[in-house]
């Protein structure tokens, strides 16, 4: 069967790093699914080209563009690659921005994949004590393996970048597990079934 | 099909001028408003009610029956009448009261208010926003219709043997509607009462919308009040006209783009594409408020915001002018002709007394 993939990536440069990574984590997904005879269905956001209208969300809302396509491709997704890039020691604000724009319990026991990128290795547990809380707030399952690549893990450093292929190939099998074992999202619709008059009314004075 | 406005009742420095109304301008401002929508011949003037600056409305009921005593055929209306943090014996005694002297020209929406700091202030917590709603509402709707009633809540002290006095005018008592831009809770509620449900589309794209109007008019034909395209449905808007369409867009831009509840987001252009916000000719209103119909089946109330982001009154006056002259009679010949005979109207206080004595009374809460 297919199973739905959303790649979120908050890069800012073109090319960038954390785009590399996300594409890389992407693929390794995809393939880890195949070899579990599932099919991929990918969708890969670069949050760069809808900064202005995540802005537009947050200040009025009003969700403007591509938005109302792509969070509704987050809701319907199987799992989520997130990856940003570490800026002063956290997540970037448009990183943020996107998921505080998701609606509540949207990411209710969703598989996440938490993946970043920086100049320095020094940054790494960003992904233990800025991600990880994050999407534990929002209810995700977030895969044991989160992925961290500093400037040397693209091959500068002594093993010539295999750790960092090693940590993307486990953490991509990880979600693919997570993506095919956890049932296809059908998050109940309060707009579709409603609670009750008589529940709502519940202990209260009638 | 009714046609009015509805105000927030915001006190907003002009944009173009620097000039910030005093708030005794800005009331007298509200007042004339009103004046004008029954002058130029639409249905309802409706105002918010807010308990925080730079709203002025804290007190509809003084304001309503200032208006009511220099008009004679206007409803008039809330939006909302807080359910939340007013007592709900208060409005009961309010607005009953505002019926007599309004010769029966009254109805209300119903809100909760969304302001964290409000709630305290009146001794309530947001988190209880949905069940305070509820009960409070729950009681209202008895209270208006038994002469005695004992009852006993979770968020007021308990009522032994009290009457609410006045009792309303003929013992009919006034239409409620329920507005809620969120809450599948609310439409539920209405369509359990069989009560109007409004909802505030001005900031939301017609697909979120649709989803609470059609879960309101489902579950209106569930608890029995008639078919879900007989549910009594209004409808916000929010236009800003000229003649000619350019002129609209010129004008109005520096309102938009300063406004405290559009500065700084989306562009006018992607506002206007995605929300009913509509800035042009006349006939460009005619055409987005005919598409309402289309969107979310036959409606009975149409509510315009006119009046704020600091426009001056004279530029508000003049949009009335326009709405009334223009835009209204237009609306009221394609929606008259558009309309099944099997849609009601909107209730007013003259329907509700012709049909009462009916043998359903299928508003009664058991």
């Amino acid at each position: 069967m297919t199973r739905k993939l959303v790649t979120v990536t908050a890069g800012l440069s073109n090319p960038s790093s954390t785009r590399l990574l996300a594409d890389r984590l992407t693929a390794a997904a995809e393939e880890a699914l195949a070899d579990r005879g599932e099919k991929a269905e990918v969708r890969v956001v670069e949050l760069r080209d809808v900064a202005h209208d995540v802005m537009n969300a947050m200040t009025t809302r009003v969700p403007t563009g591509e938005l109302p396509g792509i969070l509704e491709d987050v809701a319907g997704a199987d799992g989520i690659i997130a990856v940003t890039p570490v800026f002063n020691a956290s997540y970037s604000g448009l990183f943020k921005s996107f998921f505080d724009i998701v609606e509540p319990g949207v990411l209710d026991g969703k598989p996440v994949l938490v993946a970043a990128t920086g100049g320095s290795p020094r940054h790494s547990l960003v992904l233990e004590h800025a991600l990880r809380p994050m999407f534990s707030y929002t209810r995700s399952v977030v895969v044991p393996t989160g992925v961290y690549a500093a400037s040397e893990d693209w091959g500068a450093g002594g093993n010539g970048g295999r750790e960092l292929s090693e940590r993307v190939a486990r953490a991509a099998r990880q979600l693919a597990l997570l993506a095919t074992e956890n049932a296809p999202a059908a998050a109940e619709d309060p707009y579709e079934e409603p609670t009750p008059f008589a529940d709502l009314m519940s202990g209260l004075g009638a | 099909m009714q046609f009015g406005i509805f105000s927030v009742s915001d006190v907003t420095t002009d944009p173009t001028t620097g000039r910030t109304p005093t708030e005794g301008e800005r009331i007298k401002a509200m007042v004339q408003i009103a004046l004008k929508a029954e002058e130029v011949g639409l249905d309802v003037f409706a105002t918010g009610e807010h308990h925080n600056p730079p709203f002025v409305a804290s007190s509809p009921t003084t304001m309503l029956g200032y208006i009511a005593a220099q008009t004679e055929k206007i409803i008039l209306s809330t939006s909302t009448t807080l359910i939340t943090t007013n007592d709900p014996v208060k409005i009961a005694e309010d607005y009953a009261m505002l019926q007599h002297l309004a010769g029966g020209r009254v109805d209300l929406m119903m809100g909760r208010g969304n302001t964290g700091p409000v709630y305290p202030w009146f001794g309530q917590d947001i988190r209880q926003g949905i069940p305070l709603a509820l009960e409070n509402y729950n009681l209202l709707h008895r209270l208006w219709r038994e002469d005695v009633v004992n009852w006993e809540g979770k968020f007021r002290t308990p009522l032994q043997g009290f009457t609410s006095t006045p009792r309303p005018l003929d013992d009919v008592p006034p239409f409620v509607w329920h507005g809620s831009i969120r809450s599948p809770e609310i439409a539920e509620q209405a369509a359990y009462y069989g009560d109007g449900f409004f909802h505030n589309n001005i900031f939301w794209p017609a697909t979120h919308t649709k989803k609470l109007i059609s879960l309101y008019r489902r579950r209106f034909e569930h608890y029995g009040h008639g078919k879900a395209d007989q549910a009594i449905v209004g409808l916000g808007g929010q236009v800003f006209m000229r003649k000619n369409s350019q002129d609209a867009v010129k004008e109005f831009r520096p309102y938009f783009d300063n406004a405290p509840v559009y500065g700084g987001g989306p562009s006018l252009e992607e506002f206007t594409r995605e929300t009913p916000l509509t800035v042009g000719s006349p006939q460009e209103v005619i055409d987005r408020t005919l598409g309402f119909r289309e969107s979310f089946g036959d409606y009975q109330r149409q509510l315009f915001l006119m009046d704020h982001a600091g426009l001056p009154l004279k530029t508000v006056l003049e949009q009335l002018d326009l709405l009334g002259e223009e835009v209204v009679p237009v609306l009221r010949r394609e929606f008259a002709a558009k309309k099944p005979a099997h849609v009601p109207d909107a209730p007013t206080h003259d329907s509700l007394l012709a049909t009462k004595g009916s043998a359903t009374t299928d508003t009664e809460v058991q």
